[in-house]
């Protein structure tokens, strides 16, 4: 029985300092510090509206922006998941044969970035990497009437390496992208 | 190249900061008179008696502390719908998940069969999951440094509700604090509002879950417990934004396991004895970071026919922004200790990359778990003396004590109980609709999948094959009791092998005495380990994986 209040007694304790101790500081910190961050990382426009996490994938289907990798969960950013399907699974080669497709087309001289035909772990990945917007590159500025040469190298000033001198792959965030996109080659206005 | 960087970075920094953690905990746990002696007051007060245990009231307090535990969970989880703190609303959960969830954290395990973003309050996540994450984890050290007390010749095992507190505010809290602060610090978010709603660029409604993610993802990566905030653990942007947050994560899961071993040796007095279990740990956790990241270097079979880049390797489940060593170098790490987060999915890994973390699980023994780790690997100790003084003729020592018919019967039964867990569940669910209907993937990663479900409930790892419908009432069940025998069994056991040791005179060590120091008994503790795993799981293997691998084209 001593056995029983004394460990009830113990677990108050380690409650008190493990959890609202612990909490409350981290909290605290992290809300005084970096409160950005600290609320998700969310983006808003011009009127103050939020419009995404730039953390967080969001579906782009329209052909002037920039799409995101496949997601197995439709960006549900309330229930994130992968895909899960294994390399035997007819399934993935039957996704991947669609989202080339939709990409306009692969051939063996230009073939897709792998990135854009497999979902993430989270289904939420909020990057595609250099040759994956590279290879969008020629719809996006086809779609908004502007020099492909001007998309190219607003791509390549994003892209960035995740991991400095660990890591060979440069990456964009696809958020980012599409907002700069907006702002600084904005599709003209279909007056004509 | 950036393969070698990216480990020597992790794992070698990791080993290099896991010394003066070693002597910290040695510090912390078990302090040497007139040391630590405010701390010792304050913990004997909390904990109403400062009398020293043998190993039976010693397993009793644990158990006892346990069970509180399990049942302090279970009500909040239970409770949840009706609780503070559940800004999104979250309803009640089903009973057998109420049962797995508590099984599950209690035992240090954090198998989820459910999605934290879309079933748990903060309250269920904090002072029910998170708390377990602290505990469960002290629970494990507590064990260590009773284990090594027994071992080290002292009369007594301790007191666990003194060594409980110690592990939890001495050594867990902060080493979370620090870790914690790197996260915020790296972009992960700390907030009790709810979910965000945005209106994205499409013009669709998306709603963001968010939440107190840098205090709960640091004691999860830390106490080997593995259960992530958000359902796809650290491969969700919010639990993970960035290659930096990665190292810290990667390097958190090891931190502890290693700097048990030295813990171990520092407190029986050994610290050469202790640096070769640790080559031995490391020289296993190399073999198994090197098969991984070649096998998962291939692009995937399912694309072998297709116009897709095979330049970056098998990309399905993984994140751009942690590096393409990620997901093969974390599966490693995580299954090696216990851990069970992922940073990728590990259902869609080639499938020899697969057998990787699954070997991991069944050896459980590289580093392995918080403090259980290198209790299970003490298990291998046993039998490995045993074995080596058999073949050369000598009565079998270790550290003077004589290791008899009764003690190794004690640890075959604890390593085998391990494998009767796995197979006997794999078979049960294989074989009947339990596991047939519940399988994602036709054929042999269909059996994969099982048996990657039950040798992480049994090893307390918690990660799993997710394609696996184990939501289900029979998998809560199963793999609850399988969880809840995986961890007392191996922590039962080597308690009454040390009783019995301690119950004999101690002889003192001669030149005839096996070393425990050098090359030679490094090897046969592998090859102890390496026979004990192969023999066992070989069959299991070749009919999941290795079948895999060789129907692919």
């Amino acid at each position: 029985m001593s056995d029983v209040i004394s460990g009830l007694r113990v677990a108050a304790a380690t409650m008190a300092l493990c959890v609202a101790g612990y909490t409350a500081l981290v909290l605290g910190v992290a809300q005084a510090v970096t409160p950005a961050t600290a609320n998700g990382s969310l983006v808003t426009n011009a009127a103050g509206e939020i419009v995404g996490s730039r953390l967080i994938a969001q579906a782009f289907t329209a052909p002037e922006d920039f799409w995101p990798r496949p997601s197995a969960v439709a960006y549900d950013a309330a229930g994130a998941g992968g895909s899960n399907l294994s390399p035997a699974n007819p399934e993935l080669t039957e996704r991947a044969t669609a989202l080339i497709a939709a990409h306009g087309g692969a051939t063996p001289e230009r073939p897709i970035p792998a990135d854009l035909v497999t979902a993430s772990g989270a289904g939420l990945d909020p990057h595609i990497s250099l040759e994956g917007a590279l290879f969008q590159a020629e719809r996006v500025a086809e779609a908004r009437g502007v020099e492909i040469s001007a998309v190219t190298s607003l791509v390549r000033a994003m892209a960035y390496a995740p991991g400095g001198v660990f890591t060979k792959g440069r990456i964009v965030n696809v958020l980012e992208l599409n907002l700069a996109l907006d702002t600084e080659l904005a599709a003209p206005p279909v007056s004509e | 190249m950036d393969h070698v960087s990216v480990i020597l970075l992790i794992v070698g920094g990791t080993a290099l900061l896991s010394l003066p953690l070693g002597a910290y905990m040695k510090w912390a746990m078990d302090p040497a008179p007139g040391q630590a002696m405010r701390w010792t007051g304050l913990f004997r007060t909390l904990g109403g008696s400062s009398a020293e245990q043998d190993w039976k009231r010693y397993l009793v307090t644990l158990l006892v502390f346990n069970v509180i535990m399990f049942t302090g969970t279970f009500a909040i989880l239970a409770m949840q719908q009706w609780l503070p703190l559940n800004p999104d609303g979250q309803g009640a959960l089903d009973p057998t998940l109420v049962f797995n969830t508590a099984a599950s954290f209690t035992t240090n395990t954090n198998l989820q069969h459910y999605s934290g973003e879309a079933s748990m309050s903060y309250l269920s996540q904090l002072a029910g999951l998170m708390w377990l994450q602290f505990v469960s984890a002290a629970t494990g050290i507590a064990a260590l440094a009773a284990l090594a007390r027994g071992i080290a010749g002292r009369p007594a095992f301790g007191n666990f509700l003194v060594d409980v507190q110690r592990a939890s505010v001495l050594v867990l809290l902060p080493l979370a604090v620090v870790g914690a602060l790197l996260l915020v610090l790296g972009g992960v978010p700390m907030t009790l509002q709810g979910a965000a709603e945005a209106t994205t660029l499409d013009g669709a409604m998306q709603t963001i879950a968010r939440g107190p993610v840098a205090a709960f993802v640091t004691i999860k990566q830390l106490g080997t417990n593995g259960g992530g905030f958000f359902g796809p653990n650290s491969t969700h942007p919010l639990e993970n934004p960035s290659f930096w947050t990665n190292i810290v994560e990667m390097s958190a899961v090891i931190l502890i396991p290693m700097a048990c071993v030295w813990m171990f040796g520092r407190i029986v007095g050994r610290t050469k004895h202790a640096a070769v279990i640790f080559a031995v740990m490391a020289a296993f956790l190399i073999v198994k970071l090197a098969g991984a990241i070649a096998f998962e270097s291939a692009p995937t079979a399912a694309f072998a026919e297709l116009p897709v880049s095979d330049a970056t390797g098998n990309l399905e489940g993984k994140e751009l922004r942690l590096g393409a060593t990620t997901g093969p170098l974390w599966a490693v790490l995580t299954t090696s200790t216990s851990n069970g987060s992922v940073g990728a999915m590990h259902d869609s890994f080639n499938p020899l990359t697969g057998l990787m973390p699954m070997a991991g699980m069944w050896l459980n023994a590289t580093f392995g778990g918080a403090g259980v780790g290198m209790i299970n690997m003490f298990l291998y100790i046993v039998v490995a003396v045993f074995v080596a003084g058999m073949m050369v003729g000598r009565t079998p020592e270790y550290l003077g004590h004589r290791i008899e018919a009764k003690e190794v019967r004690f640890a075959v039964l604890a390593l085998f109980a391990h494998a009767v867990l796995i197979l006997g569940g794999t078979a049960l669910f294989a074989a009947t609709p339990l596991g047939q209907t519940t399988v994602q993937d036709p054929g042999a990663h269909g059996f994969s999948e099982i048996l990657y479900e039950f040798s992480s409930a049994a090893a307390n790892n918690g990660s799993g094959f997710e394609g696996l419908g184990d939501g289900s009432g029979p998998w809560n069940i199963a793999t609850g009791l399988v969880m809840l025998l995986g961890r007392y069994l191996p922590i039962i056991l080597p308690f009454a092998i040390v009783g019995s040791l301690m119950a004999k005179t101690r002889a003192t060590e001669s030149a005839g005495t096996l070393g425990v120091e050098d090359a030679t008994f490094g090897t046969m503790l592998g090859l102890t380990v390496v026979i004990f795993g192969a023999l066992t799981f070989l069959p299991a293997a070749a009919l999941g994986p290795l079948a895999e691998h060789f129907s692919l084209p």
